[in-house]
């Protein structure tokens, strides 16, 4: 059956192309090393075959690198053995059956090298060497596949671990009152970076646990927040999130200009934003709206020449965010 | 619909290969005002624009949109594709206008997730 063909017809769902992908990427990080098999068993040339038929069967390989002097000097395989078998000639030495022509690795290749030596030959294992030159190991498809899922499972588990305490942070520690605090330096007319920290805020606030729902919420109202602070601050300013179990308050503050009308401010339509930011899709006049209709309260404050001060608090259903999602 | 189908109805051509093409559309919206989006969208909408600068992708982040469609060809630049491919939202262009996309997804079966201006009742839920 052509490769190719394999997939024929089938449509691979995300799930497997995703780790598709991932075993790619770890076929490139991998070195050789990593999933080789250390310290094989060896034999020398003059070793018996008998002496190797024995071996294959208490240590359950198929396969032994055949050493001279401490060199490699070729590889015995099964396929040597039912050879030998078919003759009747298990007491000839080793030399005789072995293979010469042997293809070698070494350990710091990626084992997207050994991955692509196994494609083109035929060969099913490969001695591995040292930078001295010395055999350091042997590695079989099996040796990679093993190590591939080995490291997939790492993965699996790290970003479980992360997820666990995120989540359980709030019943982890105890105090009289827990909260977490994240803070964001937002810089003035920086549009490509602006609402990152937005983004940042609620990734943290789903990996805490909370509902989807206060998630958008947060999002939303500090993505507005934020956006202000990139559009209409003189020197940017502070995002501050305070998370607690019970609730979500968030404080957005700048050094200036300030709002001279505040109450013409929280109007919906007004706007003070340069045509060059509405081209942008900002400044519609609907942010500071947005905002308190996203959160449970609001306090603005601003006085004209020395800056603004946004405080917005979200409370949180029993059971919620804080992470008590059991 | 998902993003696959979306894609084939509107002769789209996806940017990214971060996006999740079997991702639901629920439904649709469009606008060019950022705040008009984060103000009367609902969750896991298309998102139909004629903007193509970084933060339309932020916004679509923020209202949980499922994907991303640029209006008449436009072809985004590369931070936009690049903060796509981060976020794994599908950004896709096609060369059709404004109203004769919302024309077709609508007559598709895709309903408005715009809410209308009623001022009652908080957007965001």
């Amino acid at each position: 059956m052509a490769p190719d063909s394999l997939f024929h017809g089938k449509i691979v769902t995300d799930a497997e192309a995703e780790n598709i992908t991932r075993v790619e990427e770890l076929a490139y990080e991998l070195k050789v090393g990593e999933v080789m098999t250390s310290d094989p068993a060896t034999v020398t040339p003059n070793t018996p075959m008998s002496e190797v038929l024995e071996l294959f069967r208490q240590r359950r390989i198929s396969g032994a690198p055949v050493l001279e002097n401490n060199q490699l000097a070729g590889l015995v395989s099964i396929e040597d053995l039912l050879r030998c078998l078919q003759k009747s000639d298990l007491d000839t030495d080793t030399r005789h059956y072995m293979s010469t022509n042997v293809l070698t690795i070494k350990d710091t290749d990626p084992v997207i090298e050994a991955l692509k030596l196994f494609v083109n030959s035929h060969y099913g294992r490969l001695p591995v060497l040292n930078n001295t030159g010395n055999l350091t190991g042997i590695l079989t498809k099996g040796d990679i596949t093993s190590g591939i899922l080995k490291a997939m499972q790492h993965d699996y588990q790290e970003e479980e671990v992360r997820r666990y305490r995120a989540s359980h942070l709030f019943e982890d520690i105890e105090s009289d009152r827990s909260s977490l605090i994240l803070r964001y330096n937002i810089k003035q007319g920086d549009f490509t970076h602006g609402g990152a920290a937005s983004s940042a805020i609620k990734r943290a606030l789903l990996r805490l646990g909370a509902e989807p729902q206060i998630a958008r919420r947060v999002g939303i109202a500090v993505y507005e927040a934020e956006m202000n602070l990139v559009i209409h601050t003189t020197h940017g300013g502070i995002i501050r999130v305070e998370i607690e179990p019970k609730q979500i308050s968030i404080n957005i503050s700048d050094d200036g200009p300030g709002i001279q009308d505040v109450n013409l401010a929280m109007r919906p339509g007004y706007s003070t934003a340069p045509e060059t930011v509405r081209e942008l899709g900002f400044g519609a006049g609907m942010g500071l709206v947005n905002i308190q209709r996203c959160v449970d309260s609001m306090r603005l404050e601003s006085v004209y020449g020395r800056g603004t001060n946004l405080r917005l608090k979200i409370l949180l259903p029993k059971k919620e965010a804080g992470g008590d999602e059991t | 619909m998902n993003v696959q189908e979306l894609i084939d109805l509107i002769n789209g051509h996806l940017y990214n290969e971060s996006a999740d093409l079997s991702r639901e559309i629920l439904g649709g919206c469009g606008a060019d005002l950022m705040s008009d989006v984060l103000a009367s969208i609902q969750p896991e909408a298309v998102l139909l624009t004629g903007l193509c600068n970084p933060q339309v992708v932020r916004t679509s982040v923020m209202a949980d949109v499922a994907a991303i469609i640029l209006v008449r060809g436009k072809s985004p630049p590369p931070e936009t594709i690049a903060l796509a491919e981060k976020e794994r939202i599908a950004l896709v262009s096609s060369p059709f206008g404004m109203f004769e996309l919302c024309g077709r997804l609508y007559a598709s079966g895709l309903k408005s997730l715009e809410r209308p201006v009623d001022g009652s009742d908080c957007v965001c839920e």
